[in-house]
């Protein structure tokens, strides 16, 4: 197993750097930069600034000089845009929020989309199931993006319960409404994959030889079936919660959280090229980490997976 | 009266005499208006985005200088109307060949740490304004203030030491241009001119703007900054005219959508906010006290591709006419904006200081006429039903460029029947296709630097770096130069409109309007200011 992680870190560094090149490539192939505007500035003028920031450096320089930043210093630059700013300041202010709201999402998608598809699969084809199914695929079919203005509209417009948006350093107020906006569609899916992975496994040889042995329901369940179950789900949770906890733009902009989702998302209209590659290598990194994570609990949970 | 009666209205009348004075004091009054305030003065207002900057030599979008406004003063400031009001600077003087400027600082103006707001510190600002070292990405605004050398130091050419600006002593500075400039003393409004503080930036670095570390000396001082969610100043007790400071703390907002901020308003979250596309007409029938319309210094327009190799349908003179002639801007003004914009004939804002808007014939005439004159020009021009034109009409990504742009396809298509292509593209893909000529018709906004006509009619010029049509014409150019250092540039605009009318080498479409949800209770709002440059020091807020 330890042999297995270690592998797996060293495959993560080259996969990283193809992350990195391959970002770089694509950013400086889109059309405009980020010093271009309605205004173009005078050629002085730009001169200075793509001195400044080393952009009047040929484009295999730029990279080695990024990626020898990053890995000697941890220094991803100043951002472009937001020029009172470093890609650490943007990410060190960002990132708290979104991983705290995308914390809090992830715990209430996983329980309530859990007991969801297993209260679904056990009582299959009663009302229970209806109910279970009806709320999934309704969760499912609002997306966040309609979702958010419907909450802002109900709970601070017309209750006047919840601030409309804001962060002031992660009050509960200022979470409910952002991560119940980000949690249902992810608690749809995973409701979904939990009843039909339950009722798969339900049907199989060995749930039927325990139920014939005279276990009680209950204790089958818990006992024989959750662990096969839960398998398909948490390779589809290890991707989810990196898209979780590095945020949504559309919970950004609709409650203005100044979380990361926001600030990815304007770099790349922006063009502010260390403020992209600085977030990619973030989700890059995480996304690699969790899934690590993923493959070391499937191999804890399922005892024939063996590295 | 009986002596109970006569009690009875004693004490009412103290009663009464008592609470009134009592309210008064609790709620203080307005020293000129006399009106009564509120006991909360804290202003909250809506920004689209978070600003690139908030240092004055940094700064670069109009929402960041309102910001900037707040914290830093320079030599002048605006009024209400958008006249000349003192800041640090009391007066100046100008020599006889209008190029040396001798401004009298006050000796009260401070800094907030204490410190003497000198005339050192705008030489100091000045400079590092234009060092090559900063790159500030409105370096080119010292450029257009004709400051002497400005150009050179941008360029590194000449070392800053050399630019046309010294501190004689500590309340005089000595400004010298390059040529003359008429509104040279309303550019000092600008933020870039602001003074900056020469220990706090050395101490440290770029992270002087945060709070905690910025030193400023405008009537308010940084207190919080989340970025991309609040930005927090509060009265800043340096402040040499504090004691008519009254708004204690005002915070800006940064709300990306505009329906969530009009939302957030409705819910008492706000004190300003953007009215969302097409709303301005049920908000302002719903609450008429709070929906407000004014000018805004910019114009909207489309721009024909008159490069040598450009498509050559938009080449013909007529073409271009006709296209003009047949958009009905009173359609786009009335229906499709809804904003209290104003229909443009002309490339120059309407509400632009000291402009007189020229009698471009197609103004005065009906739009049934116009559609006319445009038919008979598309004909001779050799289009017609049989031979229909196809056009490329390209525009940046948003809701309301896309509606104006079908709005507009649709007015070619009856009155000429033109065939157009509508293509949206991304904000910075679009910039580059403009600029580097891959368009046929192409979408554009021009917004005032500064509230004199030239802001505008300079982009009209041969080698303007703006000229993204290409337009080449020597009497535009002459014209334009003259301008410069004419006291009275009226005629010298008239014709440059004239010509544009003539050439079409643009469309002028419609003149902005800003429209926004004030508080009602928010007094002292500069409606009448073009630039719309307001001071968070001049607001108020009254008792309900």
């Amino acid at each position: 197993m330890l042999s297995f992680v270690v592998r797996r870190l060293a495959v993560a560094i080259p996969t990283l750097l193809i992350l990195v090149i391959l970002s770089f490539i694509l950013m400086y192939a889109a059309p405009g930069g980020p010093f271009n505007s309605e205004r173009p500035l005078p050629p002085e003028v730009l001169a200075n600034i793509e001195a400044k920031y080393g952009l009047d450096q040929p484009f295999w320089k730029q990279i080695v000089n990024y990626v020898s930043g990053v890995v000697t210093s941890f220094d991803f630059g100043p951002s472009f845009q937001y020029k009172d700013r470093s890609v650490n300041d943007v990410i060190a202010q960002g990132f708290p929020v979104t991983l705290t709201y995308g914390f809090w999402s992830f715990v209430v998608a996983v329980t309530i989309g859990v007991s969801l598809g297993v209260a679904a699969a056990i009582k299959q084809n009663t009302w229970i199931d209806y109910f279970a199914v009806g709320i999934s695929i309704g969760a499912q079919v609002l997306p966040n993006f309609v979702m958010a203005p419907i909450l802002l509209l109900v709970f601070t417009l017309w209750l006047g319960w919840l601030p409309g948006g804001g962060w002031s350093g992660g009050q509960w107020q200022f979470l409910i409404m952002p991560v119940i906006a980000l949690s249902t569609s992810y608690m749809a899916s995973i409701a979904r994959i939990t009843r039909s992975s339950m009722l798969e496994v339900l049907n199989t040889n060995f749930i039927r030889t325990a139920q014939a042995k005279g276990l009680p329901m209950r204790r089958v369940i818990w006992r024989h079936a959750m662990k096969p179950t839960i398998l398909p789900v948490l390779s589809y949770l290890g991707p989810a919660f990196v898209g979780m906890i590095t945020g949504s733009v559309i919970i950004d902009v609709f409650f203005s959280t100044g979380g990361i989702g926001q600030f990815f998302v304007n770099s790349a209209f922006n063009r502010d090229y260390s403020v992209i590659m600085g977030i990619t290598i973030l989700v890059g990194t995480l996304t690699i980490l969790f899934n690590l994570v993923v493959d070391i609990l499937y191999a804890w949970i399922d005892p024939k997976i063996r590295y | 009266m009986t002596l109970r009666t006569k009690l009875l209205a004693t004490t009412s009348a103290v009663l009464i005499a008592t609470t009134g004075a009592l309210y008064a004091d609790g709620h203080a009054t307005h020293p000129e208006t006399g009106e009564v305030l509120a006991s909360d003065q804290s202003f909250t207002y809506r920004d689209l985005d978070e600003s690139p900057s908030i240092d004055p030599g940094m700064a670069e979008d109009s929402a960041g200088g309102d910001i900037v406004r707040d914290l830093f003063e320079g030599l002048y400031n605006q009024d209400a109307s958008g006249s000349l009001a003192p800041g640090v600077a009391l007066s100046h003087t100008v020599s006889d060949d209008n190029l040396t400027y001798t401004f009298t600082l006050r000796d009260n103006a401070k800094w907030s740490n204490g410190d003497t707001v000198t005339a050192g510190d705008f030489e100091y600002a000045w400079k590092r304004a234009a060092s090559p070292e900063l790159a500030s990405p409105y370096s080119w605004f010292l450029e257009i203030m004709a400051l002497e050398n400005a150009s050179e130091v941008i360029a590194g050419d000449l070392d800053p030491s050399e630019l046309g600006v010294t501190a004689i002593d500590d309340t005089t500075l000595e400004v010298r241009l390059s040529q003359p400039l008429p509104y040279f003393p309303l550019m000092l409004t600008h933020y870039t001119t602001f003074p900056v503080p020469q220990a706090t930036i050395e101490e440290h670095g770029t992270d002087w703007t945060k709070p905690g570390n910025m030193v400023s000396n405008g009537a308010y001082v940084l207190t919080e900054h989340v970025p991309q969610e609040r930005l927090v100043r509060e009265r800043n007790e340096m402040y040499w005219d504090n004691e008519n400071t009254i708004i204690e703390k005002v915070t800006s907002l940064v709300i990306n959508d505009e329906n969530v901020a009009l939302t957030r308003y409705l819910a008492g979250e706000l004190d300003r906010t953007h009215v969302p596309a097409g709303q301005f007409p049920r908000l302002s029938a719903e609450f008429p006290d709070q929906a407000v319309s004014v000018p805004e210094a910019c114009s909207y327009y489309y721009m024909f591709n008159l490069r040598d190799g450009a498509s050559e349908d938009v080449q013909d003179v007529n073409v271009r006419r006709a296209l003009s002639l047949a958009v009905d801007r009173d359609i786009i003004v009335e229906n499709v904006l809804a904003g209290g914009q104003k229909p443009a004939y002309t490339f120059t804002h309407w509400a632009t200081a000291g402009f007189e808007t020229p009698d471009i014939p197609k103004a005065s005439m009906t739009q049934a006429e116009r559609n006319e004159m445009a038919v008979e020009l598309m004909t001779e021009a050799g289009y017609g039903p049989d031979n229909p034109l196809e056009i490329d009409l390209v525009y940046n990504t948003s809701d309301s460029h896309k509606s104006v742009a079908v709005a507009i396809s649709q007015m070619w298509k009856q009155t000429l029947g033109v065939e157009t292509v509508l293509a949206n593209q991304e904000w910075q893909t679009f910039l580059e296709a403009r600029n580097n000529g891959d368009f046929e018709v192409a979408r554009g906004g021009w917004c005032a630097d500064y509230n004199e006509a030239s802001t505008f009619l300079d982009l009209m010029q041969s080698e303007s770096g703006y000229n993204d049509s290409k337009f080449v014409n020597a009497e535009v150019d002459a014209l334009m130069e003259e301008a410069k250092t004419s006291n009275n540039a009226q005629a010298n605009y008239d014709r440059v409109e004239e010509i544009i009318a003539e050439e079409a080498p643009i469309i002028p479409i419609y003149h902005y309007a800003s429209v926004y949800m004030y508080n009602e209770n928010l007094e002292g709002w500069p409606f009448e200011n073009f630039q719309q440059q307001w001071y968070s020091k001049d607001l108020y807020k009254i008792a309900e």
